[in-house]
């Protein structure tokens, strides 16, 4: 599945929650069936450094597309990784660069896009496409 | 004893909703709100005396000039410095830490000792950091217990001769920890060291008498205590404020320039370069007013109520640590509880209308100390009821449920 397809997945399941609680508590429940990264990758190299949590993203081309692997040590914030993993993972590094982000805008967690916070959304993005952007250069 | 529903009526912002909640506000520690009587001084001053002070000849000018120099006896009162010229207006706690962090490096020589206390927040090390990279200064560490507690035997045993400086905060922002700085003077004095106190966290809970106190200087941000932002006071003992050199140029901490040499002004002025926050310093003034009615021992005796309730409410949350529990303790309780991340509790609480701080509240050597990434930190003002401290058990409750 592209990443188009699988971000109007995202925003539809997001579409269907009533309230806050639920859309926090399928995001808690994202973060706890994200698969961990493996440990040795757990270095300051791939940190996402916030003031208040910390992400860890691993980025590996197999044949010719990007698998994602990432890590939090706090749960909402895992959730929200996995979310991009989700929409990101597994795709061709040019796709992951040409792919439009507006579906974050769409799924009602307003308080975690400020570009302002190292962790939120917008640096995660912002650091899948810089991977993507390595990983492209590589293969050209 | 304060009637606080009366009290409430005059912070405006506690009146609003935050995620479709009403707003408790448990953020205290990270800044005071403002009550309208202080509001109304700062649309005061802008709707009919905005001026610049010290140098116009205009009646606005003298207006303006009257009403700051009348916020620096307040001031002057408030925390009983003896002399009006040793209220130097500042910008915040952070601004005067530096101001005598920067003044001390020629005082300061190589080997010298500057003592600082294991429960400092960033501000209040990084500066003397800075000042011991300059001059060759060895910057040593006052340790505390698992209570929170500095270790007074220890702190015996790391003052000397060479001890220059010792810098602690009267109360710790993370911890809530209210440290004897009386016997920590005392015995900085003993051996010729200087104390600079930062009185951010205790100011809005405690009435410090500088005299009484003895203290070399003391530094406060008038947000912390229901005052605005962008204004704070350093207090500086005369004989030690006309050694250190100024910090900043310009303005009217001159007194006459020329291109060959240029002299200083007097005290305050000398600290206080460029156009000051003018209106924050007469709101400043109105705030201490404000509080001064209602009574700091009123004050204190209401937080204290609320502390010891708000720390059984929550103890008895499953697998809740609180951090900092030092006998002497102002309305601060920080906590977590077991495996779950700070930050999604605070996540969560925020979207119930609540507002604490999480993370590791600029003080991270705290954080190590406990082998933690942070706390959820829930602090308690006058205006804050027990009704509220119910919300916020029940929200931690709530987090613990779905995060678990």
């Amino acid at each position: 599945m592209g990443i188009k397809a699988i971000q109007e997945e995202i925003v539809d399941e997001f579409s269907m929650f009533e309230d806050w609680m639920q859309r926090y508590e399928y995001m808690i429940e994202l973060g706890k069936s994200l698969p961990l990264i493996n440990e040795k990758y757990k270095t300051e190299d791939n940190i996402i450094k916030g003031c208040q949590s910390k992400v860890w993203v691993h980025a590996e081309l197999e044949e010719d597309k990007l698998v994602f692997t990432a890590d939090s040590d706090a749960i909402i914030t895992k959730g929200i990784i996995a979310i991009l993993i989700r929409a990101f993972s597994n795709q061709k590094p040019q796709d992951i660069i040409d792919a439009d982000t507006d579906f974050i805008d769409e799924i009602g967690l307003k308080e975690h896009l400020s570009p302002t916070r190292a962790n939120g959304l917008v640096s995660m993005v912002k650091q899948l496409k810089l991977y993507a952007v390595a990983y492209q250069t590589q293969l050209n | 004893m304060l009637d606080v529903l009366k009290i409430r009526n005059d912070f405006p912002i506690l009146n609003r909703e935050v995620n479709g909640k009403p707003l408790v506000y448990l953020d205290n520690a990270a800044t005071s709100q403002t009550p309208q009587q202080v509001i109304d001084v700062i649309v005061d001053y802008y709707s009919r005396y905005n001026a610049n002070i010290h140098r116009g000849v205009h009646a606005l000018s003298q207006e303006a000039t009257d009403m700051y120099e009348q916020a620096r006896l307040k001031i002057q009162a408030h925390f009983n410095i003896e002399k009006y010229n040793e209220v130097i207006f500042t910008s915040g706690t952070t601004h005067g830490i530096n101001l005598i962090a920067n003044g001390f490096s020629s005082i300061i020589k190589e080997r010298d000792e500057i003592l600082v206390s294991a429960m400092e927040h960033h501000s209040n090390i990084v500066p003397w950091q800075m000042l011991a990279e300059r001059t060759g200064a060895v910057l040593k560490v006052i340790p505390m217990n698992d209570e929170g507690e500095l270790l007074m035997t220890e702190y015996d045993q790391l003052l000397s001769n060479n001890t220059k400086l010792v810098f602690c905060n009267h109360v710790s922002n993370a911890l809530g920890t209210v440290n004897p700085i009386a016997e920590i003077i005392k015995k900085a004095h003993e051996v010729g060291a200087a104390v600079l106190v930062d009185g951010a966290q205790a100011s809005p809970h405690i009435k410090a008498d500088v005299q009484q106190l003895d203290v070399d200087f003391y530094t406060v941000s008038a947000h912390k205590m229901c005052g605005p932002t962008g204004v704070g006071v350093l207090y500086g003992k005369e004989e030690w404020l006309n050694k250190l050199p100024p910090y900043q140029g310009g303005g009217e901490m001159i007194a006459e320039v020329t291109f060959e040499k240029t002299t200083y002004a007097d005290l305050p002025h000398k600290f206080e370069a460029g156009t000051p926050n003018i209106c924050g310093g007469i709101a400043f003034g109105a705030a201490l007013d404000y509080m001064n009615n209602l009574g700091f021992d009123e004050i204190a005796a209401y937080e204290n109520e609320l502390l010891e309730y708000a720390t059984q409410k929550l103890l008895q949350i499953e697998g809740l640590r609180i951090y900092g529990t030092a006998k002497e303790k102002t309305s601060v309780i920080s906590f977590n509880i077991k495996g779950i991340h700070p930050y999604d509790i605070g996540t969560i609480l925020d979207k119930l209308g609540i507002a604490v701080r999480t993370g590791h509240h600029c003080a991270q050597p705290i954080m190590d100390f406990y082998d933690i990434p942070g706390t959820v930190r829930a602090s308690f003002s006058f205006y804050n009821t027990k009704e509220e401290v119910d919300k916020l058990a029940e929200g931690v409750e709530r987090a613990r449920t779905m995060l678990v």
